[in-house]
């Protein structure tokens, strides 16, 4: 495997290796998450970037140990920090969710509960993993937690609904219950996907803010590449369940190696060009029920060839932290 | 454009009504949602209506095609007012004026054939018999990149990027001139969002449409727009013809909308300071400009003085009082992309287009 960092002394926080989650069906165990490697360093952002059904938010559920039954984590390794989160029993597993490792969501309306207060509902948090603080250390902790996440007037906000904010404080809401307990590892799915441009860039900006001030890894699921451009230092672009590649963010706007990467890129609405045609992928991400064999990528690549539908390409690494999962990259040798 | 408008707004507006009590309610306070809009749309020509959420722009949409009524302000569609037209002259009309929505999976229903589907608005304007409308349908499916065998399929059998083409041939079915665009990129994934843009822009070339175009991002609205209009709480700020709203945006607004934008370039990290604070609500919506509380060039007169949409170039009006005045804006869009990844594209493009 590729090591994605240019520091081999310091262990990553997260490693994962080789993981298959699949959902049972009729039809047999269907796969989400195929064969997947991936590493986070500490204090660094992994930018994990793909479309609907490429099984980004499969990967992160697994990684929490989340994922509800049919689904079931089927082979590999998730080592955090040291300790295999795959071999602990269900009662450490829950002691590491929320204290090492946090996640937040996409909507977080639904992430919320409608019936609790906000203030009920990040001193529900802290108290489960410190159930001796007293009701008023709590509650001081938790109102410090929404003005650093800087919600105006937190000490209103307390006692109030999550009907009663909008969005981009919702999603505040999220993040200062997961400051409260400082993980070590912070899951973001799709976190600014809801919210109004202008307030995904503060919401990016608190994000990379807290990152600098409590030194926590970040794993930033999003289809947006410009998020990933804003946040991450690494990145893996997964398609269908697998990794297709890997870099640095530099490296992969500047050499993007795998067609589909090249595609994404073009798709892209730019500000700076005005093109007549935008580059559109054809197609679409086949459902993980009909998964092409070879390259998944093949049916709707332009370069694809015989081998492309018979081989599935491995990621290999064309130079240090950046890999790629292509017979046919780069491609101007294939063209030349 | 010297031609007559196909559609024209003048100081279109609605206010909800908000009431407290159960029975003998009272009414508390106006929810100013779209509070004097003006615009024309000729034809051929793509509006673009942008902001974010709850800025009043789908409520426009609704208003211009008569979904919703006015609570002020005329509209006109090819020289005639509809402001209140009814029954067989508001049906005539309506078949001119068709619309596309967001959500590709809420909009199409699941009991019914894509043929049934495209076929529908052709029965409800009684334009031909059945076989026509069928062979109709096919055309559509076609017209929109869909193949025949797709005609007797129900919607849950496609993909998200195929259903919205079907929303697309279900607004095309009835030959209408205007077409009201609402997000109808926004649900879809990246790759499907550029094929989708794609087509709409093939079909104006085609078909002579005229497109409002309601969006939130302005980098989609940057491929498809000929003039943008941008709102916040429910008045336009800021109209223009796209190169100029691009290159010397006026208003304070439509520069923080551009200056958010995520830029693919991860050398240009963190460069923005992001706007702060959030919209303010319409049902009390701030005196004077509505956005002096998150204006970083608010003054005194700004508090106070609600400023009026004026020309300050040609063909290019905002709502600002300093907008002669202000800082030049400090955007930067190149593309940042290396000689490699441009010279990939660029291969990818050709490779492309000798698989077709």
């Amino acid at each position: 495997m590729a090591s994605l960092t240019d520091m081999p002394e310091t262990p990553p926080l997260l490693r994962i290796e080789g993981l298959r989650t699949v959902f049972r069906s009729m039809a047999g165990d269907i796969p989400a998450v195929d064969g997947v490697d991936i590493e986070v360093p500490k204090g660094r952002t992994l930018g994990i970037v793909g479309e609907s059904g490429c099984g980004k938010s499969v990967l992160s559920l697994s990684v929490m140990r989340l994922v509800a039954r049919p689904g079931r984590i089927a082979a590999g390794r998730i080592m955090f920090d040291g300790r295999d989160l795959l071999a602990l029993d269900e009662a450490s597993m829950r002691g590491m969710r929320g204290a090492d490792l946090a996640m937040i969501f996409q909507e977080p309306l639904t992430s919320l509960n409608p019936v609790h207060k906000i203030g009920f509902q990040i001193t529900e948090a802290m108290r489960a993993h410190d159930p001796k603080a007293s009701a008023q250390v709590l509650k001081a902790r938790a109102i410090a937690a929404l003005k650093r996440v800087r919600i105006p007037a937190p000490e209103r906000r307390f006692d109030e609904y999550p009907h009663q904010l909008s969005g981009g404080m919702r999603q505040r809401v999220m993040i200062a219950m997961v400051l409260s307990c400082q993980p070590k590892l912070l899951i973001a799915d799709e976190p600014t996907t809801a919210l109004d441009v202008t307030i995904q860039a503060q919401i990016l900006d608190l994000l990379r803010e807290l990152q600098g001030e409590f030194g926590m890894s970040i794993i930033l699921i999003t289809h947006d590449l410009g998020v990933i451009a804003e946040m991450a230092d690494e990145v893996a672009v997964m398609y269908a369940g697998r990794i297709v590649e890997r870099a640095s963010a530099s490296r992969l706007f500047e050499d993007p190696q795998h067609p589909y990467t090249i595609g994404l890129l073009g798709s892209v609405p730019r500000l700076d060009e005005e093109r007549e045609t935008l580059l559109a992928i054809e197609g679409s991400v086949p459902p993980p029920f009909a998964l092409p064999a070879g390259c998944r990528f093949h049916p709707r690549c332009p370069f694809a060839e015989d081998a492309c539908t018979k081989e599935v390409p491995a990621l290999k690494s064309i130079q240090p932290g950046h890999a790629v999962a292509c017979l046919r990259a780069p491609i101007e040798a294939v063209v030349a | 454009m010297t031609s007559a408008p196909l559609i024209s707004v003048r100081d279109l507006a609605k206010h909800y009504p908000v009431r407290k009590g159960l029975i003998l309610a009272k009414q508390i306070g106006t929810v100013r949602a779209v509070d004097g809009v003006s615009f024309d749309v000729h034809r051929g020509e793509t509006l673009a209506l942008v902001g974010e959420s709850g800025c009043g722009k789908s409520t426009t949409a609704r208003l211009v095609l008569r979904l919703i009524e006015p609570s002020a302000g005329r509209i006109a569609f090819d020289g005639n007012d509809i402001t209140e037209v009814k029954g067989a002259a508001q049906r005539a009309m309506r078949r001119r004026m068709q619309i596309i929505f967001q959500d590709p999976f809420a909009s199409l229903n699941p009991r019914l054939t894509v043929t049934e589907t495209l076929t529908e608005p052709m029965v409800v304007h009684r334009i031909g018999d059945d076989a026509s409308r069928r062979a109709r349908a096919l055309e559509l499916l076609r017209l929109v990149g869909l193949r025949d065998f797709h005609a007797q399929r129900y919607p849950h059998e496609f993909s998200g990027g195929q259903r919205q083409r079907i929303g697309i041939a279900r607004a095309l079915a009835v030959n209408p001139e205007l077409i009201v665009c609402d997000e109808p990129v926004s649900a879809l994934d990246v790759s499907i969002q550029a094929q989708v843009i794609n087509l709409l822009k093939d079909l104006q070339a085609r078909l002579g449409l005229s497109y409002l175009f309601i969006a939130h991002d302005l980098a989609v609205v940057k491929h498809v727009a000929d003039r943008i209009a941008v709102m916040y709480l429910g008045q336009i700020v800021e109209i223009a013809p796209k190169r100029a709203l691009f290159e010397a945006p006026k208003h304070p607004y439509t520069r923080a909308l551009l200056a958010a934008i995520p830029q693919p370039d991860p050398s240009r990290r963190g460069q923005v300071k992001p706007l702060q604070g959030d919209v303010p609500s319409p049902l009390n919506p701030p005196p004077g400009c509505r956005f002096h509380t998150r204006c970083p060039f608010a003054q005194d007169r700004c508090r106070v003085e609600m400023p009026k949409l004026r020309m300050v170039r040609e063909g290019h009006a905002t709502a600002c009082h300093f907008a002669e005045t202000l800082p030049l804006a400090d955007l930067d869009f190149r593309s940042g992309l290396s000689t490699t990844a441009q010279m990939r594209l660029a291969i990818y493009e050709n490779a492309k287009k000798q698989r077709v």
